[in-house]
């Protein structure tokens, strides 16, 4: 991130200039593997020197409680639902990402803005009032799109986590029950990912492969964007250096894709 | 949920009336809203009165934020932000399409205010705030600095509180000292939303039956079209009791 750039109206109290660390988001919907892919990501970039600091969704200090509560009170509204995930994420946007970044860390999102967008999206109609209110995120270096279809996603939550009433929309009334529910409520965000996948050139990866192949799809996809900004980044001291072995530079550079 | 058309640029459909009363700490503006509220009641209308910052879904963050001092300009808007909906969504909509009247101690051009003040882009907080509802009424208590401190400094509240005196800024060690400056600010703030928003200026330094009364003349005036639904039964409290309940001697 050689010069961060806000989303929209930024923090006006805060230079996003002096980034120096690399922000890459990992977007995809409930239950495709985000979270097991991040772990596997992060311990690569460890092993090649890199500083890395992972941020999930609703995880941050000020919020994680609250979201818990509101979630099982059933008592959100439209606004309430998106202010309250936009409140968690400038949380970690201030405390995390940002001085994360300054130190020169490659920071490692499980969601971004993306999914607020999504979300708020399937259950409001419009777009343009949740994109204000995140005009003040950082512009991620690179989103990585874990894309699956419904069918397959709908089989792989029920064999391992199960489906629970928020990842099927139960609030928004949409089927009987959480079966129909969570197809429909799953198939308009996976819409709604898709369009924004042209619209913000997220770097599409077919997440119904096997976790290997997904994996593989990732890396080539991230290293690039780490060499560009090599220098700068923290990593393990010069003699280290050599031993632990740097990003190879035989790596396709012109890869973007694997979708 | 269905797409809601209400913007904070155009007036609401409602049949209820949302009155509310601006003006920094000290002002007086509680005063003269529970003064109405009891003028209305009195007059056998059905009110409903919400105030700034008080929604059970996120006053315990709130509180805890301030305890431990980790809210940054943009935290303390959102949440306070996600507390507006939480009450427009639960205690202003349903009075106000029920044909209520609903007052409000604070409205969204507190938020515009203080955060500004605080250094949160003042476009990006009206935006945040364009699901607010316009309210058919706006009363700005304006009253000068020093009167405000003498007022909180002599009256019911000895002791000023860590945000409300901007502390969390750095402008002054002194608590008094930064509410001056903090709050004189946004003093500064809402004198440009009041001609941004055409907000009726009180003259908060006068006595309060006086500015009572002029209120009370504007509203009456507001409220002249206005036809309670089923207002008038509010007060009767044993209007629906059919049979006599035997008293025991």
């Amino acid at each position: 991130m050689e010069s961060g750039r806000y989303f929209g109206d930024g923090l006006t109290y805060l230079n996003p200039s002096d980034l120096k660390g690399k922000l890459i988001a990992i977007e995809g919907t409930d239950g495709v593997g985000r979270s097991t892919h991040i772990e596997m990501l992060q311990e690569w970039l460890e092993v090649q020197g890199y500083g890395v600091v992972t941020t999930g969704w609703t995880r941050s200090n000020l919020m994680s409680r609250t979201i818990e509560v509101a979630k099982q009170g059933n008592i959100l509204d439209r606004w309430s639902f998106s202010l309250l995930y936009a409140t968690d994420f400038a949380d970690r946007l201030e405390h995390q990402i940002i001085p994360a970044l300054r130190s020169g860390f490659v920071v490692l999102a499980d969601r971004y803005i993306y999914t607020a967008f999504a979300r708020d999206f399937v259950r409001s109609g419009d777009r343009n009032w949740i994109r204000d209110v995140f005009g003040f995120a950082i512009v991620p270096d690179l989103v990585c799109y874990l894309r699956i279809d419904v069918d397959t996603l709908a089989l792989r939550v029920i064999e391992t986590s199960g489906m629970n009433y928020w990842e099927s929309g139960m609030d928004l009334k949409l089927g009987a029950d959480l079966y129909d529910s969570f197809k429909k409520y799953q198939a308009s965000l996976i819409e709604e990912f898709d369009k924004m996948a042209e619209e913000f050139h997220f770097e599409v990866v077919d997440a119904r492969k096997p976790p290997d192949e997904i994996q593989e799809a990732l890396r080539t996809t991230i290293q690039p964007i780490l060499k560009n900004g090599r220098q700068q980044l923290a990593q393990m001291p010069k003699q280290a250096d050599r031993t632990a072995g740097q990003p190879t530079t035989d790596a396709p550079t012109s890869f973007s894709s694997t979708a | 949920m269905t797409p809601s058309p209400l913007t904070f640029d155009q007036p609401h459909p409602f049949l209820g009336k949302l009155i509310i009363v601006e003006g920094i700490d000290g002002s007086g503006k509680s005063t003269q809203l529970l003064l109405l509220k009891k003028w209305l009641e009195a007059k056998g209308l059905n009110v409903v009165f919400t105030e700034w910052n008080s929604s059970a879904l996120v006053r315990e963050t709130t509180r805890r934020g301030k305890k431990s001092k980790a809210l940054t300009p943009t935290t303390f808007s959102l949440l306070h932000a996600t507390d507006f909906a939480s009450r427009l969504y639960h205690n202003i909509l349903p009075p106000l399409k029920a044909g209520l009247i609903v007052l409000a101690d604070r409205y969204v051009y507190t938020a515009f205010a203080r955060d500004a003040v605080r250094g949160v882009s003042p476009r990006w907080v009206r935006k945040v705030y364009n699901f607010a509802i316009r309210p058919d009424m706006a009363f700005y208590f304006n009253v000068p600095i020093e009167v405000a401190i003498s007022r909180l400094l002599g009256g019911t509240r000895a002791q000023m509180k860590y945000y409300e005196a901007g502390m969390d800024l750095g402008l002054s060690q002194d608590i008094t000292e930064s509410f001056r400056i903090f709050q004189s600010r946004i003093l500064a703030e809402y004198d440009k939303i009041v001609s941004e928003y055409g907000l009726i200026t009180m003259d908060a330094t006068k006595d309060i039956e006086e500015q009572q009364n002029e209120m009370r003349g504007v509203v009456s005036t507001a409220l002249a079209d206005y036809r309670p639904k089923r207002g008038t039964h509010g007060k009767r409290t044993l209007f629906w009791r059919r049979f006599d309940v035997p008293k025991s001697e």
